[in-house]
């Protein structure tokens, strides 16, 4: 609990070294917002040549051919969206677990450590996170996890196949595993903000600690936990690394899990180094693309989480 | 069936669920964790550490040159990233209490979510296309620097708030210009917050990966030329990760264990550095609260 700061006033009269400083401070302070919106710009413009060349149709083409120069974007498209998908159904239920279990259940002792060694998950390099996934999880997926969803969900065309392991199965339990410490650290601190009023009225109505967490908690903080699922979509549409590593890279679409794919983020790791002219510039498309998806969905989960943690106060302090 | 035996165990299968989706959840870490110590350590020689990367997995070979690459790396983003960010934040926590300040908080946020391809995208357009510099040191850490900047300058402005407004004012009072209260008072005194910040900012861009492949791209040699290609811990583990040869992959999983090494070592000595401080914090408000009790 932060008491409200009172606000310095000043008299107006400041000396030039003062103001020489705020502005100074100001500057830079200004210029990475100029430098990266710029940036920005510059990519548009080094897009420009495979848009003025397929224009709006490369959202939806299907093709990816470097010999016959025809580029369009919708494969990677529908790839991101089924592993970022993926990684959210099977990422978001744990996360809600793990932020009920340190919100509402650990003992005081357990919760600070575990919270740490959960956000660690978040430490590790992407590429680490591939490198494992190629040994470990991938023989696992492919031996035990697809074969037994392929017994009885075969017949639906997400299952289809072989299980081999290098797929948009694999890519998106990576996925999942990634997103895990933003869902759960941000759904914790929503479910820490509920007031314990809260609580104390529904246990003194006689409610089970569950149906307390229920009632009073997960139905106060929903809106948080909501915008904190959709930070950990953000997160998922941008990962690179693990998911290059795992995916199969097939540039083409399929609904079935058990075929390797590609999402834009990896189609621009893996053509990055043979990439010239034209297809350059479509590369420079995607990852425009990419990035106007990932804008918009963390300026909404921002919305989300923004409305719960108003009580806390995000400004206040400073002269 | 709303019995109260009904709804204890309902209450108790709730329970056991929450505590198994942490035990899920860390399955992982501590598995990923095993795995690189037991197949990294192997490779682990005076040798792998110093010698240069040839790329064919001969005997001899290492990962000296990527361990190079990445500290250069690290270091030039570190030079550029850091006063940027430590500025940045003092403005907005010290004089960003108006439009401005909110407005550069809030493109700092959505700074901090780009993904990382995206800040390669970025890069790449500044250096190689814009400065014609080509694939470089240069590029990559003016890559590394950009993801670098919206951490610090969180992570400061969050320190700088918890300097307390007494000793803004006790500074001013005592006619100390606004500009030295905000270096030598403010700067000062939530200097172990700044540094935290700082450290973990070092071990979230030692691990990138993805921009380093757009900037940095990779070299098998020795380099430390600002203008060249350079090799990175994580890009040595990329590009062999999926070799045939068991050496190249040997030495992608003595790549990761030294990655690893560093990067959690920061994490969990940050980390102990904070609990210290937290305990003397509380120590040192106690202290004050029974002083004021007295008066």
């Amino acid at each position: 609990m932060r008491a409200p700061r009172s606000r310095l006033t000043f008299s107006g009269r400041s000396s030039g070294a003062d103001r020489l400083f705020e502005y100074g401070v100001l500057a830079i302070a200004l210029s990475t917002l100029v430098l990266v919106w710029g940036l920005v710009l510059q990519m548009a413009i080094d897009a420009q040549p495979s848009f003025d060349r397929f224009g709006p149709g490369f959202i939806i083409g299907t093709q990816w051919n470097p010999n016959t120069e025809i580029f369009g974007a919708l494969p990677f498209i529908f790839g991101t969206l089924l592993t970022s998908g993926l990684a959210i159904l099977i990422g978001v239920p744990l996360s809600i677990g793990i932020a009920v279990y340190l919100s509402e259940l650990a003992p005081p002792w357990v919760r600070e450590p575990l919270s740490f060694v959960v956000e660690l998950l978040a430490a590790v390099p992407s590429v680490i996170y591939g490198l494992w996934a190629m040994y470990a999880l991938r023989p696992f997926i492919a031996h035990s996890v697809e074969p037994f969803f392929m017994s009885f969900l075969g017949w639906t065309p997400l299952f289809q196949g072989n299980a081999v392991g290098l797929d948009k199965f694999t890519a998106g339990v990576i996925l999942a595993i990634m997103i895990i410490p933003t869902v759960a650290s941000v759904s914790k601190e929503t479910m820490r903000a509920v007031p314990d009023s809260q609580r104390e009225a529904a246990l003194s109505l006689g409610a089970t600690r569950y149906e307390t967490t229920r009632i009073a908690v997960l139905s106060y903080a929903r809106s948080g936990i909501f915008g904190a699922c959709i930070l950990g979509l953000g997160r998922a549409l941008g990962e690179t690394m693990a998911v290059t590593m795992t995916i199969g890279n097939a540039n083409k679409i399929s609904w079935s899990l058990l075929d390797p794919g590609q999402t834009m983020s990896s189609l621009i790791a893996n053509d990055w180094g043979e990439a010239q002219g034209i297809q350059l510039s479509a590369l420079i498309e995607i990852g425009l693309v990419l990035f106007i998806v990932a804008l918009v969905v963390n300026l909404f989960a921002r919305l989300m989480v923004g409305r719960i943690m108003k009580a806390v106060p995000t400004t206040g302090g400073g002269l | 069936m709303n019995t109260f035996a009904y709804r204890r165990m309902k209450n108790r299968l709730a329970s056991f669920a929450a505590l198994a989706c942490v035990i899920i959840a860390l399955i992982p870490l501590v598995y990923i964790l095993f795995m690189v110590v037991k197949t990294g350590a192997p490779a682990i020689s005076w040798g792998f550490l110093t010698n240069r990367t040839v790329g064919t997995g001969g005997p001899g070979e290492g990962i000296g040159n990527a361990i190079l690459g990445t500290l250069l790396l690290v270091f030039y983003a570190t030079l550029m990233g850091l006063p940027i960010g430590l500025l940045t934040g003092i403005y907005v926590s010290e004089y960003g209490n108006n439009k401005v300040g909110y407005t550069v908080r809030f493109f700092n946020d959505l700074l901090a979510n780009f993904p990382s391809i995206v800040i390669g995208l970025l890069a790449y357009a500044l250096v190689v296309n814009l400065l014609q510099f080509g694939f470089s040191l240069f590029a990559g850490s003016v890559a590394l620097a950009i993801i670098m900047i919206p951490i610090v300058s969180n992570t400061t402005e969050e320190a700088l708030r918890m300097v307390p407004n007494s000793l803004r004012e006790g500074a001013l009072a005592l006619g100390v210009p606004r500009w030295k209260t905000v270096l030598k008072v403010i700067l000062v005194n939530g200097k172990s917050g700044v540094i935290t910040g700082a450290l973990l900012s070092v071990a979230r861009i030692a691990g990138e990966t993805a921009p380093l492949l757009l900037t940095a791209f990779y070299s098998s040699y020795w380099s430390s030329s600002l203008s060249e290609p350079v090799a990175s811990l994580p890009l040595t583990i990329f590009r062999n990760y999926n070799s045939p040869s068991k050496e190249l992959l040997q030495q992608a999983w003595g790549a990761a264990l030294v990655l690893i090494l560093i990067v959690l070592s920061i994490n969990i000595g940050v980390r102990l550095f904070l609990r210290n401080r937290t305990v003397k914090r509380k120590v040192v408000k106690n202290w004050k609260q029974r002083l004021s009790l007295r008066t």
